[in-house]
């Protein structure tokens, strides 16, 4: 239904810039979330967005039209709170229904209307309850119910799920994705959670320091992540990271050396690096192999047994820790030496400065959007 | 004995014994206002008496308590009226929307209440003289809703702060206009505090004796002014002055009586969060 552009956008608090030039454009229909650290910018620039921080500079435009000066009343946004920020004097349906009063919709058609988000939202019995009565669940729920009756042309969500217990969590991350398809909304999520982030996007922006770091679709993120930080950042455990030095550079494929002395040829593409450069090898746990002979030495730490995987806290020689995802039937135990082995075609080259040197070969997933078709509206 | 129940006891026994030493003189005055003249200046004072009703029936002859009676209410109600219409938006606005100065504005209007009002007694008694507020109600409204603004701004400013910003912010998404947010959703949700602090400005207008005996005459003359009626140059006549006074601070004695709830949580504001 609609597209949101960010043009140079930045906001200042006195002399303090939190978000400092942010271009960005969300498609319609796109889930969009912003990820980051606490602190990051994330939630500031949704507040900008949704009218309630003014924008010290730059333009935001929705479908074309330019609407920094417009107030969030006029917006025709929908903004579901991190406090769910229920009416606690309304009923349920008093509460969902609240915008179509201010609206001036007639008592019927507000009724069928809060109806039929309530069957959406499993909350048909609840109509009548003040907000007080229900489940931090059930009040999520309202809050979205909120949300989705006014027909909104966007749709905010500032940490909508972090109040919620693990279990109802992850209910309610698959509602939400239920939810945007059935709705074919744009949509934009915040989160601190790179597991949120990565369930839920079609477009994941990584924000630090009011700065995107990259913006892309998850796999992309994953696969080819732009710069140590969003390397860091998405993946669950995080990626190592090993201090290495460039041997050989040639189109195709860049020789290092390991600080143990070990030699790796990475498929990346030629750039400024020159032999003698110093660089940092990214490998993510899942990309690493145990086997009887390998690059990587070192003894076993911490065994977290998950059942179906196992990390391995591993300590090389040379004092980095390393960890290693493994089969969760594999034996090993605490202190025992395990010799690792690396997938050229996995790992990762970031140059001195922290950015990536680009792959050879793009992910054949890369470009994947977590919907592939949409119902034309 | 447990110290903890020793210190409660202590405590109880100070609580009551300052109770008791607010209390009595309005037990007093109530006792003396049932006395003859004569048994009200005895010494040493008389405890057991014959009561009598012949201070009140007297001051009814002398005063129609009931226009009185009437002023004053018609003054507290008026000015809390016109304090809270103006105080609302802008507590409001310094409570969602503070500026750098705010916290300093809100100190400063506090401050106004350290001034002796006698110090402004001639301006505005020229004031009043010229546009011929005095002796009128609304000239009286008008001075007790100054008056009362400063306290009236700072604890709904107070009581708007317990407020979840979310939620305006929520109802701001929903398409609230400031007026529609302000009435629909700031005020339901801060009722109890914009009641107790209503309590509050009603009580301090009924009590207030300054302005109103410099300010009016007998037209608009609240009970202040009736009691003062009573008070003789060289203290005679206690009994009944006591019977006017008694009857003066009945029906806001009654009103603080029923509403102490309310009012205890207002004066307590901020102490407890």
């Amino acid at each position: 239904m609609s597209t949101i552009v960010l043009k140079s956008i930045q906001k200042n608090y006195g002399a303090v810039q939190v978000i400092k030039g942010v271009d960005l454009s969300i498609d319609d229909r796109e889930f969009c979330v912003f990820v980051g650290p606490s602190g990051c910018g994330k939630s500031t620039l949704l507040r900008m967005i949704a009218g309630l921080e003014e924008i010290t500079a730059g333009d935001l435009i929705i479908d074309g039209q330019r609407i920094n000066d417009v107030p969030p009343s006029e917006r025709g946004l929908a903004m579901v709170f991190q406090s769910y920020a229920l009416y606690p004097h309304m009923s349920v349906a008093d509460n969902m229904g609240f915008s179509l009063r201010l609206a001036g919709v007639s008592k019927e058609e507000r009724r069928a209307k809060v109806a039929e988000a309530a069957r959406i939202l499993h909350l048909d019995k609840l109509l009548d309850r003040k907000p007080k009565e229900l489940s931090g669940g059930q009040r999520q729920r309202v809050a979205i119910g909120r949300a989705i009756v006014r027909k909104p042309r966007v749709f905010l969500f500032d940490e909508p799920l972090s109040n919620l217990d693990a279990s109802l969590r992850v209910q309610m991350r698959i509602e939400l994705a239920r939810l945007h398809d059935e709705l074919a909304a744009t949509m934009i999520y915040v989160t601190h959670d790179q597991i949120e982030a990565m369930t839920m996007a079609d477009k994941i922006v990584v924000l630090q320091s009011g700065i995107v770091e990259q913006a892309g679709t998850p796999l992309e993120l994953y696969h080819h992540p732009r710069n140590l930080f969003v390397a860091g950042f998405i993946g669950s455990p995080r990626m190592n990271f090993l201090p290495a030095k460039v041997t050989a550079a040639s189109d195709g494929a860049t020789t290092i050396a390991l600080a143990n002395g070990a030699n790796l040829s990475i498929p990346v593409r030629a750039g400024r690096q020159r032999a003698g450069d110093a660089v940092t090898l990214g490998v993510r746990p899942e990309h690493m192999r145990l086997a009887g002979e390998g690059e990587l030495v070192g003894e076993v730490m911490v065994v977290e047994r998950l059942g179906g995987e196992t990390f391995l806290y591993t300590q090389l020689t040379d004092g980095t820790m390393l960890i290693v995802q493994a089969d969760g039937e594999i034996p090993t135990s605490v202190h025992e030496r395990i010799t690792i082995k690396l997938d050229p075609a996995a790992c990762h080259l970031f140059d001195s400065g922290g950015l990536a040197i680009e792959r050879m070969e793009r992910h054949p997933l890369a470009n994947l959007r977590r919907l592939p078709t949409r119902k034309a509206s | 004995m447990h110290p903890k129940t020793r210190g409660k006891l202590v405590l109880t026994v100070v609580g009551w014994l300052a109770a008791g030493l607010i209390f009595f003189p309005i037990f007093w005055m109530v006792l003396t206002s049932f006395k003859t003249e004569v048994e009200a200046v005895a010494t040493p004072p008389k405890l057991f008496f014959t009561p009598t009703l012949e201070n009140y029936i007297t001051v009814r002859e002398r005063a129609d308590y009931v226009h009185f009676a009437l002023n004053s209410m018609i003054i507290s109600v008026g000015a809390t009226l016109l304090a809270t219409l103006i105080a609302v938006p802008a507590a409001y606005a310094m409570a969602f929307f503070p500026g750098k100065r705010t916290k300093d504005l809100l100190l400063w209007m506090l401050s106004t209440k350290m001034m002796p009002a006698v110090g402004v007694l001639i301006p505005i008694y020229l004031l009043f003289r010229d546009t011929g507020a005095i002796d009128t109600r609304w000239g009286l409204i008008v001075v007790y809703t100054l008056m009362n603004l400063p306290i009236v701004v700072w604890m709904l400013y107070t009581f708007f702060k317990e407020v979840p910003k979310d939620i305006l912010e929520a109802g701001r998404m929903d398409g609230a206009k400031p007026k529609q947010e302000v009435w629909m959703l700031l005020l339901p949700l801060s009722l109890p505090g914009i009641a107790s602090t209503a309590l509050l400005s009603i009580i301090l207008c009924w009590n207030e004796a300054f302005w109103s005996l410099n300010l009016t005459t007998s037209e608009a003359a609240p009970l202040t002014t009736f009691i003062a009626s009573f008070s003789a140059p060289e203290g005679l006549f206690w009994a009944k002055l006591s019977a006017a006074s008694t009857i003066a601070i009945a029906p806001i004695l009654v009103f603080g009586w029923m509403s102490q709830r309310q009012l205890v949580r207002g004066l307590t504001f901020g102490a407890v969060k």
